[in-house]
């Protein structure tokens, strides 16, 4: 099992959860976004060699979905919604980077040993790219969790997404036509997110979700 | 027969670490003068400076221990001896039974301590803010040493050199993920304990950024020029640890002719011009960080060799 195949395959999974430690690193709102951009070109190589290594020309498609809407047109989309909103670039953080990243390893390290008791049966492939996809699944919640700002939050959502598709690539593929459904759900959710973020900022003057949580009379 | 060849091997290759070592710190002088347009000083100008160095008198402090007068000496010696077990050029050395990744970092922690309690001995500001300084860096970039030899050892199924050696040239290695996360959080590390540019500016003498300077602020003389010494053997040591781990390429291994030990010696020396180009490019690309934002560059350094030990239990299986 240890042949070029599974090497490249570890590898590409390992640095999307690299990518995604990478984005909870990162305290600019640009910087972010492409650190976004990279992970999902990360996801369109490693989508790609499963299609490769599986014989599933699907998968190439589910590949480009990723590296055409993921890659290119969100984090374009997103740059120009920033300039539009024209919110200042710092993200604001609810705890710091250490022990972010600390609870970041943390989860690394549970979603690794649930998957691979979990999905002791399965082959080992499969059964680490599980594992993979589970972090990476983990680490997005773990950005919007841990940003204020609704923009980081969207990438935080989109960054989830990805992990989801890593899982649903290495499980022997998914069909055709869940996997489009699912890329279109992405973009409208997209598309509805963006409304509501101008519409936020018209009511509220701020993309920072502290000012809803004081408009609903909670705690400060 | 054995015995002496392998005596000569290791006697050259202590020769050659602590002969090569000031023309390193020369050559990274050199490039990083001349990426700045700078003429800059010949590479052999370190050399020049350490006979100078010994020649001239020490200049003692009225309150110097005998800790002052005889730490230069130690930090030297558990440096050499550190820089003596990498091997450079061949694997198979006499002492390589002793060459535990461990052992080297345990003589470098206390060639550390000795420099700190140095620094603090004569009881000026400076050297107390340089010993804190260091013990800071040192607090934080332990924990990335051990991690990384943690990985190593856990692929190879030892800690000791030459076996990781061997087990890097093998095509058993493959190609793995861990391993480019190890080697990126070595390279933090190496740049943080040598103090080199985002963490120390060695050429500096300015109060608020120097570590490394203003512990060795008081010596002068032949004290001065050991610890010079010292400090370009750390620096051959780290690169020479990079190469022998990370590219191992062209390393002789045990019982190999003579004309095999030729092709090991210039492919190292290649290996460690690489090296000093690339630290030069580096350290001319990048700016001197906060002393505060040094803990954020070693806790990724912590979490990308942690990340990679997490890594490899998933492609072994447990």
């Amino acid at each position: 099992m240890h042949g070029i195949a599974f090497d490249v395959a570890h590898l590409l999974a390992g640095c999307l959860v690299l990518v995604s430690f990478l984005m909870l690193y990162q305290d600019r709102l640009y910087s972010l976004l492409n650190t976004y951009a990279l992970h999902a070109t990360v996801l369109f190589l490693s989508v790609a060699w499963q299609a490769y290594i599986q014989n599933a020309p699907d998968l190439y498609v589910t590949a480009g979905i990723a590296l055409v809407f993921k890659a290119i047109i969100i984090p374009v989309a997103l740059h120009r919604m920033i300039v539009k909103l024209g919110i200042h670039r710092e993200i604001e953080t609810v705890v710091g980077t250490g022990p972010t990243m600390l609870a970041g390893m943390g989860l690394v390290g549970l979603s690794l040993v649930v998957m691979l008791h979990a999905a002791a049966g399965a082959n080992l492939m499969a059964r680490e790219d599980l594992a993979f996809a589970l972090a990476v699944i983990l680490l997005g919640l773990l950005i919007m969790v841990t940003r204020r700002n609704a923009v980081s939050q969207v990438v935080g959502f989109m960054s989830l997404e990805n992990g989801l598709i890593l899982a649903a690539a290495g499980a022997k593929g998914m069909p055709l036509v869940v996997e489009m459904s699912v890329a279109f759900s992405i973009l409208i959710a997209f598309i509805v997110i963006g409304i509501f973020l101008f519409r936020i900022r018209e009511r509220f003057d701020t993309v920072d979700l502290q000012a809803l949580d004081r408009f609903r009379g909670e705690r400060q | 027969m054995e015995l002496i060849r392998d005596l000569v091997v290791q006697g050259a290759q202590m020769l050659l670490v602590v002969l090569l070592a000031p023309l390193v710190t020369g050559v990274v002088r050199k490039l990083k003068s001349r990426l700045l347009r700078r003429q800059g000083p010949s590479v052999l100008q370190p050399y020049r400076d350490l006979l100078r160095l010994i020649r001239k008198d020490v200049v003692l402090a009225d309150n110097a221990s005998w800790l002052f007068r005889s730490a230069p000496y130690l930090i030297f010696s558990t440096t050499w001896v550190a820089a003596a077990l990498v091997p450079t050029f061949a694997t198979g050395l006499m002492f390589s039974w002793s060459a535990d990744l461990i052992a080297i970092v345990a003589l470098l922690g206390s060639a550390r301590f000795f420099l700190a309690l140095a620094g603090m001995d004569v009881g000026t500001s400076f050297g107390g803010i340089g010993s804190s300084r260091e013990m800071m860096i040192a607090a934080l970039a332990e924990p990335v040493m051990i991690m990384i030899v943690f990985v190593l050892a856990l692929l190879a199924g030892s800690t000791q050199l030459s076996t990781i050696a061997a087990y890097m040239v093998s095509p058993a290695v493959g190609l793995r993920v861990t391993l480019g996360m190890a080697f990126v959080s070595l390279l933090m590390v190496g740049i943080a304990e040598t103090g080199r540019i985002p963490v120390d500016n060695p050429a500096t003498h300015l109060e608020l950024t120097m570590v490394h300077e203003a512990m060795v602020l008081e010596y002068s003389g032949r004290h001065l020029a050991v610890l010079e010494l010292a400090g370009s053997l750390k620096l051959l040591l780290y690169l020479s640890l990079i190469a022998c781990l990370f590219l191992p390429w062209g390393l002789t291994l045990p019982d190999a002719s003579a004309w095999m030990y030729g092709i090991g010696l210039a492919a190292y020396i290649a290996k460690i011009l690489t090296g000093c180009g690339a630290l030069a490019l580096f350290e001319t690309a990048i700016a001197k960080m906060r002393v505060f934002r040094i803990p954020t560059f070693l806790g990724a350094a912590l979490m990308l060799g942690l990340l990679g030990t997490l890594l490899l239990f998933v492609s072994r299986g447990f």
